[in-house]
């Protein structure tokens, strides 16, 4: 009976812990974009989406040991969900079309979970870096529904009334249509953070766990592997579902030059750099991935570089990033971190012992 | 409880096991013993569905489970405790005993079961009680087999298979574990199937020894008639 209140309560803390750092998140995601100009508002609207992916790819990754170069593919899925929905007279309100979005998606990743179950590591890497590669050129094909090389344009959601009075009693501005969207962005990254904080503490999250460490272990005790994984792949998929809608919208183009390879690897840098498995790892990777190209291409064209020279250094300086993360840093920023409270916390406990190196 | 008949499990060319018959009684601790390589473990991971047999029946409680999922072995009563302590290492202690609990969820409720809770488990082995919220690769090697032997029990099984628990262990805490074993067949009633390549501390606990040898029978003794004889001990059991 004990153990029963026991976990129930943990439950409850736990609910209550995730529900206050969304809560936090919303309000200081409020704050930032009412205080930055335009431009930084548009590169927080982008990083609400590719935080959304990263996340979902860090729990995939990180807690079910999968692997996935076609989350880029997944992506595009949504955004082109969401394009043909909000392409009519009277669309539907963007939380609905995004919800439509996350379903489709989550049942292209149940196909593709299906065989990604079977495959492990390298393999399991390729078969997914061909979706990556296949999915797009579907657009190239189906010319009349995805209008091939040009795209689809997206409509952009018009700012319901509500929201205008709440922006300008917020900062007494006027709400545009981009602003909207920024919040739109923000919102579904707080529902996204939301289940993602819940997901690794709950029964599914240690599922995960189980069948990432030890397959034997996770089997004797009665999981199901091919089914975890796949139930991996699938809410997987259904963030990159999400992150595709925010991203139509944001960028109001939904095109197969968007949705290459570049993408799907990116996402995954970003979930390696900020730290596998950590979801304020892949916030900082998703940050690194939007303000980084920027920064560098200006700071650049500050110190007299051309500025095609100026464009080239971004890529550069993003590869020796990351291979200066995986040289010095192998768990990411936020594995890195952790090891290094955790020896300093050792060091506080027991001054006298000597900690353990490695 | 457990009838294995001409069951047969082969590795490519090499043959694990080669027609093994045999019997694990209710309530009964059956020992496989035998050298490295004799099958022991081969016949573990056949019963608990983790290798597919080549011919052959395996039956519980008079129901052929002979290719069934590894997954649903343990909603049937049966728990596999694997060799070199299956702890799931990044998992907490109290985690990897919820893993455990969750297979007795579609057990009947009414099932003779000395561990049903938590708090039973830590009650039984207080040391993980003491490390519930430590990661289970912190634990010892003693500790860890525990641990798995606690998560097997959780499932509430009526069969329970022990796969090497003496494996590196300290004299003083392989007699502790042994001990426990047979406190947990006389109180409650549990069959088990222990492999063991230590027969001397495996035929004290047990009531039937099964011999093996390159993959076949070649005895099936009371324990207390393996104990004794001299001539077998030698031959295949090394003491």
């Amino acid at each position: 009976m004990s153990t029963d209140t026991t976990a129930k309560r943990l439950l409850d803390l736990n609910l209550t812990r995730s529900l206050l750092i969304s809560l936090g998140v919303l309000l200081v995601g409020v704050l930032l974009l009412e205080s930055t100009d335009r431009y930084t508002n548009t590169q927080l609207s982008s990083l609400t989406y590719y935080a959304i992916a990263a996340i979902g790819l860090t729990a995939l990754t990180g807690l079910n040991g999968q692997i996935s170069l076609g989350h880029g593919a997944l992506m595009a899925v949504g955004a082109y969900t969401t394009a043909l929905l909000l392409d009519t007279e009277s669309p539907l309100p963007f939380p609905v079309v995004a919800l439509a979005a996350v379903v489709v998606t989550s049942v292209v990743g149940f196909v593709v979970g299906i065989g990604a179950a079977r495959l492990h590591g390298p393999y399991l890497a390729g078969a997914t870096l061909a979706l990556a590669v296949a999915l797009p050129s579907v657009a190239l094909y189906f010319k009349g529904t995805f209008n091939g090389e040009v795209g689809l344009t997206v409509a952009s959601p018009r700012p319901p009334e509500w929201f205008v009075s709440f922006i300008d009693a917020v900062s007494g501005e006027f709400a545009t249509s981009s602003k909207y969207v920024a919040y739109l962005g923000l919102f579904c990254l707080v529902v996204a953070l939301f289940f993602a904080l819940n997901l690794r503490r709950s029964k599914v999250g240690r599922h995960w766990r189980a069948v990432r460490d030890q397959e034997v272990a996770a089997e004797i005790a009665g999981i199901n592997l091919g089914r975890t994984r796949v139930q991996a792949f699938v809410i997987s998929a259904a963030y990159a579902g999400l992150a595709g809608a925010v991203m139509a919208v944001v960028v109001r183009l939904a095109a197969p030059s968007a949705f290459t390879i570049v993408l799907s690897l990116s996402l995954l840098t970003a979930a390696v750099i900020g730290g596998l498995g950590s979801i304020t790892g892949a916030f900082i990777g998703a940050a690194v991935l939007v303000f980084l190209p920027p920064w560098v291409t200006s700071l650049s064209t500050g110190s007299g570089l051309s500025d095609t020279q100026a464009a080239q250094m971004s890529p550069f300086i993003y590869g020796i990033v990351l291979v200066l993360v995986m040289l010095l840093a192998p768990g990411g920023v936020m594995g890195t971190l952790s090891t290094a409270w955790r020896r300093a916390r050792l060091r506080r406990l027991h001054p006298a012992t000597p900690t353990q190196k490695g | 409880m457990l009838t294995i008949t001409d069951l047969t499990t082969s590795y490519g060319p090499v043959r694990a096991l080669d027609s093994v018959d045999m019997t694990v009684e209710a309530g009964r601790i059956t020992a496989v013993l035998g050298a490295n390589g004799a099958g022991k473990t081969s016949l573990l991971r056949t019963v608990s569905g983790l290798v597919r047999p080549s011919s052959g029946t395996i039956t519980l409680d008079g129901t052929d489970i002979t290719g069934a999922p590894v997954e649903s072995m343990v909603h049937r009563g049966m728990a596999h405790v694997p060799e070199g302590r299956g702890v799931i290492a990044e998992l907490t202690v109290e985690e990897n005993l919820r893993l455990g609990a969750r297979g007795a969820a579609k057990r009947p409720s009414d099932a003779p079961a000395p561990v049903r809770t938590l708090d039973d488990a830590y009650q039984l082995f207080p040391v993980l009680g003491d490390r519930r919220s430590a990661q289970a690769h912190t634990l010892s090697g003693g500790e860890r087999q525990m641990l798995v032997i606690a998560r097997a029990l959780l499932a509430r099984p009526t069969l329970l298979l022990l796969d090497e628990p003496s494996l590196g262990l300290a004299p003083r805490i392989v007699a502790q574990i042994f001990d426990l074993i047979r406190t947990l067949v006389a109180d409650s009633g549990l069959t088990v199937l222990l492999v063991e390549q230590n027969a001397r501390s495996a035929l004290s606990i047990a009531h039937t020894g099964v011999v093996l040898n390159l993959g076949k029978v070649v005895v099936t003794e009371s324990a207390e008639v393996l104990r004794n004889d001299t001539a077998l001990r030698h031959s295949y059991l090394g003491f």
